[in-house]
């Protein structure tokens, strides 16, 4: 662990909590995350995984504790620096949350519309995301007519189009058989690889390639139960 | 600026019957009002022509010199609104009586005086409310140089009382009109919103700003608006000219004055209104919505 101290904490969460009416959902977190980290969340389902993670991506407000994210307190970011923020981030919801009456190509090349990009630039990152996803045939279908597994991969992909430095993967392989759930899981490494910070919900650990190693986060009712170091394979020292 | 135009028109295209609606609505709106703002147009034209915009003659008595025309002039001023003031000194009013009527010049050379009166014309701005008129001209005449001051007939002062009447009303239908609209066009945003509520959420998460989110909404509005103004005002010109073409000549004749369409004035102005609460509809819907 000392080789990493010097590293730039990214996440930071300070006792936070998360009620849904008089229910905690998330109890006293607290939590560093490095830049470039590849963190594993697993646990029970109602466990509250997805809820750390809506809190983390801004869909919902702690209600006790403290986030910040690269430096910014979640808190008092203003809601005209809001927008910027989230581009950072690349999301993976565990119910997908396509737009229904836009095809495949429009619900990715959203992302980069909404961040101002070039037609060009959007054209060509979107064909390239969707062909890494195996969707490139299916641009102009819309996501109700697609299989789970077939949406959960342009879910990944509408993800990654704006090379995020944040991924949250709220278990991006749940509809996936384990072949096309490996491919999903190493493309998104290559995103690791390349320096981004991976916060993945996810049960299919062992279809990762052997040489990723990351943290894996426990957590069961609300609290984390237990932190432990992932390490596929021989480590690369 | 394309994407959002795109947007807005996938957007009525998934919305059809309600963007239908609401079209329709503007028409209807932008019909009732145009037809008011038709009729007043050629009222006043008639009125203007009748009025001869707004003239009176005001005769001088024998005291009058020319010295004392500046004050004259700014005590006037003074009284109304009056746009023009000119000096017709009795010897210009002769030479123009004489032009008149060439063949009786002999009779008017055996005059030895001028039996005419210097006179001032002038021109009042708002000359649509006749009390108005009578009291300018009331006040003028007691002026103690004034000898008489000659303005529009008394059934042109009772014509326009029960103008002023029917124009309140439409004023009164334009604007509730407009309410109607207005109210029509917001709650189709609404819908609209409502039902692109999971696409929203999902835009706001991806980074959209709120000017993106809310742009293709805006140019929907401002669509429907033009559009609505654009087919309103249609509708009135095809029954214009299907009753003008019969009607004008012998009413014309009747009138003394053709009735005319809309000045391209009033148009730009029909559809820069109708345009406007498009837009302004969509502002009151999203201001709602968003608090
Ligand atoms: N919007 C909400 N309103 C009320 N309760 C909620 C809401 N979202 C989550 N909860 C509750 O919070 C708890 C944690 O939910 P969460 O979705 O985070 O679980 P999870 O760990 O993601 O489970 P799963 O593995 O099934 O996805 C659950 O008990 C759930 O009922
Ligand atoms: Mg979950």
């Amino acid at each position: 662990m000392n080789d990493k101290r010097n590293k730039k904490l990214i996440i930071r969460l300070f006792n936070v909590s998360k009620r849904f009416g008089g229910k905690l959902a998330l109890k006293d977190i607290t939590l560093d995350v490095e830049q470039g980290e590849l963190i594993f969340i697993s646990g029970p389902s109602g466990a509250g995984k997805s809820t750390l993670l809506k809190i983390l991506y801004l869909a919902q407000k702690a209600s006790e504790g403290q986030i910040l994210i690269d430096g910014m307190n979640l808190a008092r970011i203003s809601s005209s620096k809001l927008p910027f923020l989230r581009r950072r981030f690349g999301m993976i919801f565990q119910d997908f949350k396509l737009i229904p009456n836009r095809t495949v190509y429009e619900n990715v090349a959203l992302v980069l519309e909404a961040a101002g990009k070039k037609p060009s630039f959007i054209r060509k990152k979107v064909m390239q995301v969707l062909r890494s996803t195996g969707m490139e045939k299916k641009i102009n279908a819309l996501p109700p007519t697609l299989s789970g597994g077939e949406q959960q991969r342009i879910a990944v992909a509408r993800a990654v189009v704006g090379d995020p430095s944040i991924i949250f993967a709220d278990e991006p392989t749940g509809s996936l058989d384990s072949k096309s759930a490996q491919a999903i899981l190493d493309f998104l490494m290559e995103y690791h690889k390349k320096g981004a910070t991976v916060l993945i919900v996810s049960h299919n650990l062992h279809l990762l390639e052997r040489t990723v190693r990351g943290r894996n986060i426990e957590i069961s009712e609300g609290t984390i139960k237990r932190i432990a170091p992932v390490l596929q394979g021989k480590e690369r020292k | 600026m394309a994407h959002f135009v795109k947007k807005a028109l996938a957007d009525i295209r998934s919305n059809r019957f309600l963007n239908l609606i609401t079209m329709i609505t503007i028409s209807l709106s932008i019909l009732v009002v145009s037809v008011f703002l038709l009729f007043f147009e050629n009222a006043s034209r008639a009125i203007e022509s009748w009025n001869q915009g707004g003239r009176a003659m005001i005769y001088l008595n024998k005291e009058f010199s020319l010295e004392m025309l500046p004050e004259l002039k700014v005590k006037i001023n003074a009284l109304g609104d009056i746009d023009k003031i000119v000096y017709i000194s009795k010897a210009q009013a002769l030479d123009k009586l004489k032009k008149n009527m060439s063949s009786q010049s002999a009779f008017l050379k055996t005059l030895k005086e001028n039996p005419l009166p210097d006179a001032l014309e002038i021109r009042m701005k708002s000359y649509h409310s006749f009390e108005e008129v009578q009291k300018v001209a009331q006040s003028i005449k007691a002026i103690e140089i004034v000898e008489d001051v000659e303005y529009g007939q008394g059934w042109l002062g009772r014509f326009l009382q029960i103008f002023n009447l029917f124009k309140i009303t439409g004023y009164a239908m334009c604007i509730l009109f407009f309410l109607i609209a207005l109210f029509i066009t917001a709650n189709t945003v609404r819908l609209a919103f409502y039902s692109r509520k999971l696409e929203i959420e999902i835009m706001r998460l991806v980074g959209a700003s709120e000017t993106f989110i809310k742009a293709p909404f805006y140019v929907e509005g401002l669509l429907q608006g033009f559009l609505g103004g654009f087919i309103g005002l249609a509708i009135l010109l095809i029954a214009y000219l299907a009753i003008s073409s019969g009607m004008t000549q012998s009413l014309a004749s009747y009138l003394y004055f053709d009735i005319r369409f809309l000045s391209v004035k009033t148009i730009g102005l029909i559809i820069a209104g109708s345009t406007f609460l498009g837009w302004f509809g969509c502002y009151l819907s999203l201001k709602q919505i968003l608090k």
